[in-house]
């Protein structure tokens, strides 16, 4: 074996390079790891006379969609599907877009749970920003397609909240791809992950460094920032010197462009900068009202934007504050009382928030709860109405679907049924809203990529192969 | 200290009230799940007094003097139990100091008695409650010893009508995690179990030796043989948790060769032995949400597990599982919908978190089912009790009237309309 691998190795290292040499390509600062998915080639596909939910806040009794090239091509209750348009009777069903997830740690904190898998917390420093969750996503993690089976068909892949700063997030399409690549959603930007509150302190507190409280927390925050302007500013000075126009011909022009050297790179200032310059979005682990309001000051002492506070169990308190902002809130329908900072969770906070006006998200941060998703949307929206908040259910589908889609800047691309935005679409067997719902179908980008009733459109990922019986994750299909 | 004493205090003096109190209730216009041969009842009535079940039936005319509850055509079931909870005994999971589910630093284990740190002023009860849970098992935490100790039901009432029933159960690990703290492997779990079996029926059978230090050396002190007497005995089921196929054959043996109640929990790839756990007659405590391969002793991990098991005639009670879901005890009628979507009929799923539970743990003779004799723990309901839409229109626990709102409720008022709320000088209801 050992022979083996040597002889692998030499025969890599006569021929890479030879090659090498020849083709060494430019070096890629602006995108280094670009995604390489590609829309399947599918059918010209119309579910016709289904129940269906925009996720945009409307809803048809019975409409007709169209995918075409990846994209929707028609939707409304007057479509008429193209000749040779593959027909699925939608009758009975309900269509709604793909569930997109904005809290995730799948393939970073991947399953089995063995400590080799445990790639989702860089907690070796308080400020981690250098770190990216796609180095971590394992894609074979058998999580993913029992998300699929529950509808999601983009997810957030955040770092853990061990750290005030994290690392970058990267937002992926729920598809079988031999790599992370693969599985990129084009053109997504970058997350930042921050975290506020009991976590970061907990865990440096716990080894007697910093931060140890809430106020070693913002200290923390605030120097990374200090650092990260004063980064930003090199750059800016030597983007603007090189990007200034020529002065004309003579030896002093050609002496000032070789004194203008780019500044020295560091990773973890790169993405704190570019979080500074709104290229990079912040979503930031925040419980608390109070440090949720204390955060937003620091936002503004520094002059960047917070797009989004993730488990904020306590929205419900500053959904005013939140709406004012335009800061999404991304939540839970029911976990609390697992640290003091969860213990005033109510069932009512997503209505809550949406009900002040503000962005208002379903997240799981779970590998069982992103399997129905729906149903926490659906306890959610009944105990808004029980309280007498005005919300139906299709406006109930923008948690799941379009405000997830603003939150990770891919709006314009997905997040609700409208012509021209990416085919991300469910089957549900009936309103998705029961607790006896099931997707039937998932399309991603106009190609059918789950199918409950047809196990082969059920991918298995490597590691379940000769382990998990096939199809073990789904009711009636197990042998 | 002084909590402790007001607490059996008001304990006792509440017990006196719950028999001095007395006036009959009607539920009428229900559609009643009785649980029962009977099955469903529309138009039907429950009668109750003193706190049990007088009478059930199709259009039954309240007695004299009957205060009349009208469910108004909506379902009314049993009381709702979840069959594995912390439940009294953890407020903060994060906080150790609100944490009395585990003694690691005990010099016993199977003795660990849950029922001594039970708070009925917890917070969490009154939050579960609203969904129509009266029950539940709420359970120890192994440390020291694959024993985690001994879990208590209780009921989820407020004042006379909250009760405990200690040594409902012995908990023991024989998964992964139990295997570690065995010392490192099943081989050590399970040759420890053995031999404390042993111990304890020589200890039974010894005691005078024991007493004067004439017997031999035993693996557990004399406080845990104590408690272990009641299981060899069959007097007290063994909950033994497993999940993987070789360790639920384990298991299985286990319990025939030293003849033990034996209840298994987790129980992932139960459903490959489901013919085997059906003869030996052991039920199973179970989460239909499990499909996921989370350890190389989960790999079967399947939605078909609970359907499956229920349709080999194995008894499945459905729980929360407490530890993995923190506070969201809940979720118990979600994950009973959850095994109806992937093919549980609907009758058993609301037997899982009802019937199963009542004759898995020994209660049947008052709980369980609609029906004369039965306690009053009973839920009427808005809709169907396993949808989201639904809730509980009223819930009483021993014949006793529940209070529906929760701090939680109370959290939601005061922030109903964020801009007035709190205002300045804000005085608590």
């Amino acid at each position: 074996m050992r022979k083996w691998i040597l002889s692998g190795g030499l025969c890599a290292a006569l021929a890479v390079p030879a090659i090498a040499a020849e083709k060494a390509p430019a070096p890629n600062l602006k995108d280094p790891y670009p995604s390489t998915y590609k829309a399947p080639a599918a059918p010209v596909t119309a579910i016709t006379g289904a129940a269906l939910f925009t996720g945009a806040g409307a809803y048809y009794p019975s409409a007709t969609i169209v995918m075409a090239d990846g994209k929707i091509l028609a939707v409304g209750p007057d479509v008429t599907p193209p000749a040779g348009a593959q027909i699925i009777d939608g009758r009975g069903k309900v269509v709604t877009p793909g569930i997109i997830d904005v809290h995730s740690h799948l393939g970073d904190y991947a399953v089995p749970s063995v400590n080799a898998n445990d790639d989702g917390n860089e907690a070796t420093n308080p400020n981690t920003a250098q770190v990216w969750a796609e180095h971590s996503v394992w894609p074979q993690d058998p999580a993913f397609v029992r998300a699929l089976a529950g509808g999601v068909t983009v997810m957030q892949i955040l770092p853990g909240s061990a750290n005030l700063f994290g690392g970058r997030s990267v937002t992926i399409k729920n598809v079988w791809s031999r790599t992370v690549q693969g599985m990129k959603f084009p053109g997504a930007p970058y997350g930042l992950k921050m975290a506020c509150g009991e976590n970061p302190k907990r865990v440096y507190g716990g080894k007697g460094s910093s931060p140890s409280t809430r106020m070693g927390n913002f200290a923390g925050y605030r120097s990374a920032w200090i650092a990260a302007q004063n980064y930003r500013e090199e750059w800016d000075k030597y983007e603007a010197k090189k990007n200034a126009p020529l002065k004309s011909g003579g030896p002093e022009s050609g002496k000032k462009e070789e004194e203008n050297k780019p500044p020295k790179r560091d990773l973890q200032l790169e993405t704190l900068a570019g979080a500074l310059r709104g290229e990079i979005l912040i979503h930031m682990h925040c419980y608390r009202a109070d440090e949720m309001a204390q955060v937003i000051d620091m936002s503004k002492e520094f002059g960047y934007h917070v797009t989004a506070f993730h488990h904020a169990v306590e929205a419900y308190k500053v959904g005013d504050l939140l709406a004012k902002e335009g800061i999404c809130a991304s939540m839970w329908a029911d976990w609390w009382g697992f640290k003091m900072e969860s213990l005033d969770g109510i069932e009512e906070n997503i209505p809550l928030v949406h009900a002040a006006g503000a962005c208002a998200m379903i997240h799981s941060d779970d590998n069982v709860g992103n399997q129905r998703l729906n149903q926490d949307v659906a306890r959610s929206v009944a105990a808004g109405r029980r309280m007498g908040l005005k919300i139906s259910d299709a406006e109930a589908w923008t948690w799941l679907t379009l405000n997830p889609a603003k939150a990770l800047g891919i709006d314009a691309k997905t997040g609700s049924l409208v012509n021209g935005k990416m085919a991300d679409v469910v089957v549900w067997d009936r309103d998705p809203f029961s607790v006896y719902a099931r997707a039937e179908k998932v399309y991603i980008d106009g190609a059918l990529a789950y199918d409950l009733h047809d196990p082969k459109r059920q991918f298995r990922s490597d590691f379940e192969l000769g382990y998990a019986p096939p199809a073990a994750n789904q009711g009636e299909h197990a042998p | 200290m002084k909590k402790w004493t007001a607490l059996l205090v008001l304990l006792s003096a509440s017990a006196l009230l719950t028999a001095a109190r007395a006036e009959p209730v009607a539920v009428i216009n229900g559609e009643i799940h009785t649980m029962r041969p009977a099955g469903v009842i529309k138009g039907g009535t429950v009668i109750f007094d003193n706190g049990v079940i007088t009478a059930v039936g199709a259009g039954l005319a309240p007695p004299a003097g009957a205060k009349v509850i009208d469910a108004k055509g909506g379902i009314v079931t049993p009381g709702l139990m979840d069959s594995l909870t912390f439940l009294g005994l953890r407020e903060v999971s994060a906080e150790q100091t609100t944490d009395d589910t585990t003694a690691a630093k005990a010099e016993f284990s199977a003795a660990f008695d849950v029922s001594y740190g039970i708070n009925p002023d917890s917070a969490v009860i009154p939050v579960t409650r609203m969904h129509g849970i009266t029950r539940a098992i709420t359970a120890p935490v192994t440390s020291k010893t694959v024993f985690a100790g001994q879990a208590a039901a209780i009921s989820l009432g407020e004042g006379s009508s909250f009760w405990v029933r200690p040594g409902i159960a012995m908990f023991v690990s024989l998964d992964g995690a139990g295997a570690r703290i065995a010392g490192g492997a099943r081989g050590a779990s399970w040759v420890f179990l053995r031999e404390v079996m042993n111990d304890v029926q020589f200890y039974r059978d010894n005691r005078k030796a024991f007493d004067k230090a004439e017997a031999r050396a035993t693996v557990l002190p004399r406080v845990d043989l104590e408690a272990l007497i009641p299981v060899i005995e069959g007097r007290m089921p063994l909950v033994m948790e497993a999940y993987r196929e070789s360790d639920i054959r384990q298991v299985i043996a286990f319990a025939g060769a030293y003849k033990l109640r034996v209840i298994l929990l987790g129980g992932a790839e139960a459903w490959k032995v489901a013919p085997e756990l059906a003869r030996a007659g052991i039920p199973v405590i179970a989460d239909p949400r499990d499909n996921l391969p989370t350890s190389f002793e989960t790999l079967g991990a399947s939605l078909d597990n609970v359907p499956r098991l229920q349709k080999a005639n194995v008894k499945v009670a459905i729980a929360t599982m407490g530890g993995a879901l923190d506070q969201r005890y809940r979720s118990l009628r979600q994950f009973a919908g959850i095994a109806v979507a992937n093919g549980l009929p609907y009758d058993e799923a609301l037997a899982a978190i009802t019937r199963v539970p009542a004759e898995i743990w020994g209660m049947s003779a008052n709980y369980g089912a609609l029906e004369k004799g039965k306690d009053a723990d009973i839920v009427v309901w808005s809709g169907d009790p396993l949808e989201f839409t639904s809730m509980p229109t009223a819930v009483f626990i021993r014949g006793q009237a529940q209070d529906l709102t929760s701090r939680q409720t109370e959290l939601r008022d005061r922030y109903r309309d964020v801009k007035n709320a709190p205002p300045t000088g804000y005085v608590p209801r």
